[in-house]
């Protein structure tokens, strides 16, 4: 079994008036170290599919399992705290805390796990220096680059050791410099650490990067090609 | 980590923040200043009547409070020296008082007259520095202290002479004409209008009432020594024969006005902070909707939902706690001006608080207890609605907040 284990989900917004087929049967399963890109037009249903496998939203039919744990059955609660535990969560928009510095931002999802203070320093400074921001970690989110807030949201997204990270079309505020130095980092995580990356994205730059590319069509996986 | 972000989540919005201080600060200045102008008229006015009047305690005949009549009064001797024993008791001032119709010409009025033994009197009211021209009584003396309210209505100065007419004791008539050594001045309009006081021996000879009192005012150092004194006689006095009363009982209506008034400006305040209650909601709810989306992504990212409304319910109170502190602060010196200089009023609007039994000068009653309860008042104000929060968390979707 993988790390994530989909399997025949599907996601109808408005059965009751307006249905909206975001999925429809999709099952998949992504092992542990993939580097995987899930790709396709507006409206083909990435973002619904990653939602789903990050527990942010609960699939109308089929089952999704993480780690061998199924998740479509927990409460909010323990949505929460398993999203808490192991999932990282990378978005376009960066998402970081404004009034928090960058050493802040990275140690409180681990506050949350409350996780003991040298504990959560330690690991603040690795991630840190990891996405080279070492220089740069009493510094709050405004007064970073784009480029750099998206590093600090990727060490964010680490910070719990979880068992992969979703990344939310996170090139897509970037420029080229910045997206390559991000794709950068991602691609020696992967590598190194063996951290699972899944994400969701028309950046023909991580496409390129990819070495799996899931392609969605109208909610259904059109193309599921493997890269050396 | 999460008090920090509290706070600093506060000054994300610096202009809002101070908006909303600003408002709670001034809601605490209004009803603080407004709260202790209202109670510093009250207690000036009580204390007018207590302090300078009535005393803390009195002791009578049976009934003669409500009757006021001179016909209960009595041999005072015994009492006096049974009153001077009780915890706490510095002076026992004897009192013949009654009414009689002073006149002189054309002019002529009803008086509240009052027999005093100088010496005691002056120990407990202080009625000798309450002169404001000629000079005070002496206990063998045949002459009259007038109040100056009456002394104007009667168009009499010192040396003038003041004739008094009325009834005395068991009926007898009591006439005296009585040279004028002094005018006080009563901060009490109603006394300022009427009083008239002479040495007690010379109103025991006026009323026909030799040897006799109608009252035994208790000197007592403060209100707390009130009860002590007043269960002490109330043990040693026969039931039937006297009464001793504070003066809360002597004065159920001057209390009740003051409840009255009180009752009145509590609607005033539920107002004030409904108003303001809505202001603080205001900034509750843009507080939400514009960080929906962070909040959807800290609920993304493993933060329970009671926990991010903690945060919120901190910063709340952080900006009622802020509002109340400067409030406060605020308050502080204007009440405590007010105190030292009291406002003063005069024409028509004097004379109409005279008419209802004020002195036109109202000082501020400074007193933390009323800085505290109007902070505090705010902060459960807050409190309350810092709950809100917690509602509108629980049924965030952070899809569709961070679709948002």
């Amino acid at each position: 079994m993988g790390v994530i284990h989909v399997e025949g989900v599907s996601k109808i917004y408005n059965p009751d008036k307006i249905p909206v087929t975001a999925l429809q049967g999709v099952s998949l399963t992504i092992e542990a170290g993939e580097f995987t890109a899930i790709v396709g037009p507006s409206g083909s249903g990435k973002t619904t599919l990653l939602n789903v496998i990050g527990g942010l939203d609960r699939p109308t039919s089929g089952r999704v399992a993480v780690g061998g744990h199924e998740i479509t059955g927990l409460s909010d609660n323990e949505l929460i705290d398993f999203r808490k535990e192991h999932i990282g969560f990378v978005f376009q928009a960066y998402n970081l805390i404004p009034v928090l510095t960058a050493r802040e931002n990275v140690s409180f999802v681990m506050l949350l796990q409350n996780r003991p203070a040298a504990e959560r320093e330690a690991r603040t400074q690795e991630l840190l220096a990891a996405v080279g921001l070492e220089d740069q970690i009493d510094k709050r989110p405004a007064e970073l680059s784009g480029g750099q807030q998206q590093r600090v949201a990727v060490a964010r997204a680490l910070a719990p050791k979880p068992a992969f990270i979703l990344a939310d079309e996170p090139t897509a505020n970037l420029d080229s410099h910045s997206a390559s130095n991000l794709l950068d980092i991602m691609a020696r995580l992967n590598e190194e650490e063996g951290v699972t990356f899944l994400f969701s994205t028309h950046d023909q730059r991580v496409i390129d990067r990819a070495r799996r590319v899931i392609t969605l069509v109208d909610g259904a996986i059109a193309r599921d090609e493997y890269r050396s | 980590m999460l008090v920090q972000l509290a706070w600093r989540n506060i000054w994300r919005n610096r202009r809002r923040t101070l908006i909303t201080t600003a408002s709670i600060l001034f809601a605490v200045l209004f009803a603080t200043f407004m709260e202790s102008l209202q109670k510093g008229a009250w207690n000036n006015t009580i204390n007018n009547v207590v302090n300078f009047y009535v005393g803390y305690a009195q002791i009578h005949l049976e009934g003669y409070w409500d009757e006021r009549s001179l016909d209960l009064a009595f041999s005072g001797e015994e009492v006096t020296n049974l009153a001077r024993k009780a915890p706490g008791v510095q002076a026992v001032v004897p009192r013949l008082e009654s009414y009689a119709l002073a006149s002189t010409g054309n002019n002529t009025l009803v008086a509240t007259v009052i027999g005093i033994d100088p010496e005691l009197e002056d120990g407990m009211t202080h009625l000798s520095g309450r002169l404001i021209a000629g000079k005070y009584l002496t206990p063998e003396d045949q002459t009259v202290l007038l109040a100056a309210g009456a002394a104007k209505q009667l168009e009499l100065g010192v040396g003038d002479t003041l004739l008094l007419i009325g009834q005395g004791y068991h009926g007898v008539n009591a006439a005296g004409k009585y040279p004028i050594t002094g005018i006080v001045e009563f901060a009490t309009p109603e006394l300022n209008k009427s009083m008239v006081c002479l040495p007690l021996v010379e109103a025991q000879w006026l009323y026909g009432a030799d040897g006799l009192v109608t009252s035994l005012a208790l000197q007592l150092p403060n209100q707390r020594a009130i009860q002590p004194a007043l269960h002490y006689l109330d043990q040693q006095l026969p039931d039937e024969t006297y009464e001793v009363m504070d003066w809360k009982a002597m004065m159920p209506d001057l209390l009740e006005a003051k409840a009255l008034d009180s009752a009145g400006n509590i609607i005033v305040y539920c107002i004030l902070y409904l108003i303001i209650g809505f202001g603080i909601f205001g900034t509750i709810l843009m507080m939400i909707k514009e960080r929906e989306y962070e909040f959807g992504v800290l609920i993304a990212i493993g933060m329970r939902r009671w926990r991010l409304a903690m945060v919120v319910w901190l910063e709340i109170i952080f900006l009622g706690l802020l509002g109340a502190m400067a409030g406060i602060l605020c308050s502080t010196p204007l009440v405590y001006y007010f105190r030292v200089n009291p406002l003063r009023f005069s024409g028509d609007y004097a004379s109409a608080l005279e008419k209802f039994g004020f002195e036109p000068i109202f000082p501020t009653e400074f007193r933390l207890g009323i800085f505290l309860t109007q902070a505090l008042v705010v902060l459960a104000i807050t409190i309350v609605l810092g709950l809100f929060p917690f509602r509108k968390l629980k049924q965030l979707e952070p899809v569709a907040a961070m679709r948002s």
